[in-house]
């Protein structure tokens, strides 16, 4: 049966679905949802094909807005998406993320929910700011936010999340105990001789390499780095990157080997694309090197950023690689980044991309 | 004496909801009257009536938000602000936004 895409899109002013043909060669554009909140986070469930939106509103607060007919109708909720009386209160839903059932929320500040029905009522899984080191985390430009949720594909009690800038943390107990995990991630803005804390990291996004769940990326605000073992020891690899910064990571649906990033100038240098020259940088061989991809993409006066969620792969093959700019244009590939082209423009700032396959 | 007469009767108050409620809570009317003897219980009425409305006004310190303000008889109130019978508690968005 043939397919199409849904791109799934967070902007800061709603969210919005954007619909493909099969060829992926023509779009169409729906929305804004959700009222149009801050939408931080828009994904769906490939089992169901639920969507859920994460945000939080100046006025009404977080919630987790949820769609069960491709974004036609939508409702909301926030029961039991709180902490305790006296604690700093959540002021919005940064990420989510299905897995074999339940639904992940990570918020600002930094916390992990857990709902088991569909995202009507949430637990506060507190083993995570229980960690001992939950009184040093420090705010990122972004706010303390919990961005990263990584389910293992096999073990539902193991789950990576990335915290800025916190770093990350791992649990292999459903979220009762924690561990910090960036051995070999720098800290650049730390003083001599403590670049390389236990935790503390500036992480911005952590994704897994399809079919191996060991083999984890990140992009960091200092560098870009691969592990091998589960995030235990992670090792750079920015040799052949224009930059050592950037925001997002997205990792091909099925080759762990490939992995895309969208470098920005530098963190102090007004984070758009180097030069105004946008490109996306691919390696084929898991980073030891990379190419950067330009057809189609603007090669003067391009003074974007590319936030942490804004960029995503499908599913299909060859697969489509999306990004989304500060500036509110959703550029599109069709043919694993070789080429590619603007699908929407106009839109509010885009805070993340996320994609849903459906049989047409 | 009636049972009505023994028990010190709970206030009925009337609420008026901001417009923005029609569309968060489809089905929600724009004004109700409800027994409450403090803004706190008033809050805690209206969620009884549609499930989550009180999570849009108030926080979980609790307090009212930071960019929503409760008017009882035209002054700005707290979750403890005692309600007398009929009073007139208006629920508004304040100045905010981006």
């Amino acid at each position: 049966m043939a397919q199409k895409v849904l791109v799934l899109v967070g902007t800061r002013k709603g969210a919005f679905v954007i619909e493909g043909d099969a060829r992926r060669s023509s779009w169409e554009l729906r929305g804004p949802f959700c009222e149009a909140w801050p939408i931080n986070h828009v994904v769906a469930d490939p089992a169901t094909g639920t969507i859920y939106a994460g945000g939080g509103n100046e006025w009404f607060g977080p919630a987790v807005w949820k769609s069960t007919d491709r974004g036609a109708n939508w409702t909301h909720s926030s029961e039991g998406l709180a902490y305790a009386e006296g604690e700093q209160p959540i002021k919005s839903v940064w990420s989510l993320s299905p897995a074999s059932g339940t639904l992940y929320a990570g918020v600002e500040p930094a916390g992990l929910f857990r709902s088991a029905d569909g995202g009507h009522s949430w637990q506060h899984l507190a083993g995570l700011r229980n960690h001992p080191s939950r009184e040093k985390w420090q705010p990122g430009g972004g706010g303390l936010i919990l961005h990263s949720l990584v389910p293992h594909p096999k073990d539902d009690k193991q789950l990576w999340v990335a915290i800025s800038a916190a770093g990350v943390f791992h649990t292999a107990d459903g979220g009762e105990t924690w561990e910090p995990r960036n051995r070999g991630t720098r800290a650049d803005f730390m003083p001599e001789g403590q670049k390389y804390p236990e935790f503390g990291q500036c992480v911005h996004s952590l994704v897994m390499a399809p079919g191996k769940p060991d083999r984890l990326y990140q992009q960091n605000h200092c560098g870009m780095y691969r592990s091998e073992d589960g995030g235990r020891q992670w090792d750079s690899i920015e040799a052949g990157l224009p930059s050592t910064f950037g925001f997002p990571a997205a990792v091909h649906p099925r080759d762990p080997e490939t992995l895309y990033l969208l470098p920005l100038n530098g963190d102090i240098a007004g984070r758009y694309v180097p030069e105004g020259k946008t490109a996306v940088w691919r390696t084929r061989d898991g980073g030891r090197s990379w190419q950067a991809l330009r057809q189609g993409l603007p090669q003067k006066n391009a003074f974007f950023g590319v936030l942490r969620q804004a960029m995503a792969t499908d599913r299909l093959a060859p697969a489509g690689v999306y990004f989304g700019t500060s500036t509110g244009m959703l550029f599109a590939s069709a043919d694993e980044g070789e080429s590619w082209s603007c699908i929407a423009q106009y839109l509010p700032t885009i805070s993340s991309v996320e994609t849903l396959v459906v049989d047409t | 004496m009636t049972d009505d007469e023994s028990a010190p009767a709970v206030p009925t108050v009337v609420l008026t909801l901001p417009a923005a409620f029609a569309n968060l809570f489809p089905g929600s009317a724009r004004r109700v009257e409800l027994p409450a003897a403090t803004v706190g219980e008033a809050l805690d009425a209206l969620n009884a009536r549609w499930p989550g409305m009180r999570d849009r006004i108030c926080d979980s310190t609790p307090a009212i938000r930071r960019h929503m303000n409760v008017f009882v008889d035209g002054r700005r109130a707290t979750l403890q602000t005692p309600l007398a019978p009929g009073a007139d508690v208006m629920v508004m968005t304040a100045i905010s936004g981006g």
